[in-house]
């Protein structure tokens, strides 16, 4: 719908269109010899009608516009709406002026030239204002268009921030700096994993599916780099099932449960942290468990779940249109993540 | 001049540790993994410059030097946080972002030293404007004695003006922070928190009544008990709030 400011602007315009017909039409009246009586109603007779029953359409155009066929719907319209006007004035004008013979000779003599000028200002202020309208609907689209343009590019470059992980990153490329100096052999070594990282950051594609066992050397990277950043706080204990490590599982999806656990970890507590992963084989699915410690009395319960799992939960679904694949308990002062990944086969 | 360095990870300290051996004047009194460690180590050694992350365990930089009295001068060692470099870009003596170079490392060490001469810093407008980081929205800290306290945001029922200090109240009793009430009255506003009075700022989730009180005010009851006095203007504040 297009809106009232627009809107009103046309029918002011229509307004100041028909006064000035109405102008031009007394004016020619004038030159016969008619009262100024008979110009004054004949010209409000006429215009007046088909002026309000115009402004019935233009309105009407607001709510609903012809899409196909307009061009037809326009003839249409414009042919019984003049048709229709010139009877109901010529009806009107013999009721109010019947006493003038020479009036009504003169109306029957033009009503022929009424009703063909009638025909052509109705389809002129109806062509004009279906194509103010579809010019306005126009507009409208455009602007949604960019506007959805725009959200779809941010949420890319969210994602590709979030898929470089710049807090991680730089704090990696500070502990490799430390390094230099001190150990540069272990540098050397940080520095491969990283690339080695990355590169799998890069090349991995969402929709891609890859087996246990691909995932957790990825997996592995990745804590082996956060250990040297974090040092003794950190520890890892990795159990996969024999049966469980040719299962397959969507590409990126186990790491930022790990990310959230350690950071979960890392960030709840201040001793040392212990992160467990277990996999293994259960019915016809895939099963991985997370545990992370934290402190029940300062995590809050509204955070609860971590940083990133809505996500993670958001992901499984469009997979497989399950809510109850990814879930989260706690045990005293261990939370744990599981998450569920039915396998196709 | 003793500084202390606080870092959750051990080898972003060593590097600030190895960029300070070319400087003979400076001495680190301390190192510490979190804010609780630096806390203390704070209030023992009274240094005069801080190297400090920001996330950390537990407390974050900020809510740790919030819990200080007067906060010494503070070089924040960060590696990717918008919000915070955003809130400290004006006011602490500077930020390195990690990993950072001996030259950006000396020229912050250097601003320090230039700054002490002219003017003390001002760590309070850091924590001012850092308060604003989401972060820290839902959580306030606060010190129990020697004990550190995480408040929860929606676990407070009321707060109180105490002199220089807000009263902050919790099912578990009270807990005295050093801050104004319009600092608070800013920062929970997102959270459903009015002021409903010149000193107190409600949790709306937990009015139960409101009833009329003399001329122009309005007497409040939680669903824990406790009264509270609503002036003219708190009313309407409240009003606006709850829709009413």
């Amino acid at each position: 719908m297009v809106a009232a400011e627009s809107n009103r602007k046309l029918l002011l315009l229509n307004l100041s269109w028909w006064i000035v017909v109405s102008l031009i039409h007394a004016f020619i009246l004038s030159q016969s010899a008619l009262t100024v009586d008979e110009i004054l109603i004949d010209t409000l007779v006429t215009f007046g009608l088909l002026g309000g029953i115009c402004f019935l359409i233009v309105n009407n155009m607001r709510y609903y516009l012809p899409q196909r066929e307009k061009y037809w719907y326009i003839l249409f319209i414009s042919l019984s709406v003049s048709g229709f006007c010139s009877v109901m004035s010529k009806f009107l004008l013999k009721l109010l002026m019947g006493g003038d013979a020479l009036y009504i000779q003169e109306m029957h003599q033009s009503s022929g030239i009424r009703f063909g000028i009638g025909f052509l200002l109705v389809s002129c202020i109806a062509m004009m204002s279906l194509l103010w309208y579809n010019q306005e609907e126009q507009k409208q689209m455009d602007a949604r268009k960019t506007e959805a343009e725009q959200l779809a590019r941010e949420a890319e470059l969210f994602k590709l921030r979030q898929q470089l992980q710049p807090h991680f990153l730089f704090n990696s490329l500070n502990s490799i700096s430390a390094l230099t100096a001190s150990h540069p052999e272990k540098a050397r070594h940080m520095i491969n994993q990283l690339s080695e990282f990355l590169r799998g950051t890069l090349k991995k594609d969402e929709k891609q599916w890859n087996s246990l066992a691909e995932e957790m050397q990825y997996l592995e990277l990745y804590l082996e780099i956060e250990k040297v950043r974090f040092g003794y706080r950190l520890q890892t204990d990795i159990f996969c099932d024999e049966a469980a490590l040719e299962l397959k599982l969507p590409a990126m999806l186990l790491q930022p449960v790990v990310e959230n656990a350690i950071k979960f970890g890392l960030y709840d507590t201040t001793g040392e942290v212990l992160i467990k992963v277990a996999a293994k084989k259960q019915d016809n699915s895939l099963k991985v468990e997370v545990e992370n410690p934290f402190d029940p009395e300062t995590s809050q319960p509204l955070k609860g779940t971590g940083f990133g799992l809505p996500s993670i939960q958001r992901r499984l679904f469009l997979l497989f249109a399950r809510q109850d694949l990814l879930n989260t308990r706690r045990e005293e002062n261990h939370f744990i993540t599981t998450i569920l990944i039915p396998q196709n086969i | 001049m003793n500084i202390i360095i606080i870092d959750d990870e051990p080898l972003a300290r060593s590097i600030v540790k190895e960029y300070l051996q070319s400087y003979d004047a400076i001495k680190i009194v301390a190192e510490c993994n979190d804010g609780f460690e630096g806390l203390k180590a704070i209030q023992q050694h009274q240094p005069d410059l801080i190297f400090l992350d920001i996330q950390m365990p537990k407390i974050n930089g900020f809510e740790m030097l919030e819990l200080i009295e007067n906060p010494p001068s503070v070089i924040f060692t960060t590696a990717f946080d918008e919000y915070a470099i955003k809130a400290f870009e004006s006011n602490a003596v500077d930020y390195l972002l990690k990993p950072f170079s001996k030259d950006r490392f000396d020229k912050a060490v250097q601003k320090y030293l230039q700054q002490k001469k002219v003017s003390p810093q001002k760590t309070e407008a850091v924590l001012e404007t850092a308060a604003q980081s989401p972060v820290q929205q839902n959580r306030v800290v606060v010190k129990d004695g020697s004990k550190i306290k995480i408040i929860p945001v929606n676990q407070i029922q009321y707060l109180e003006a105490a002199d220089d200090y807000v009263k902050i109240c919790t099912a578990e009793g009270s807990f005295l922070k050093k801050k104004t009430m319009s600092y608070f009255e800013q920062s929970l506003q997102s959270f459903q928190f009015v002021r409903v009075h010149r000193s107190y700022i409600v949790n709306t989730q937990l009015i139960t009544r409101i009833d009329a009180y003399e001329k122009d005010s309005h007497l409040l009851l939680l669903s824990t008990g406790a009264k509270l006095p609503v002036s003219k203007a708190g009313y309407s504040k409240l009003k606006d709030v709850l829709g009413i």
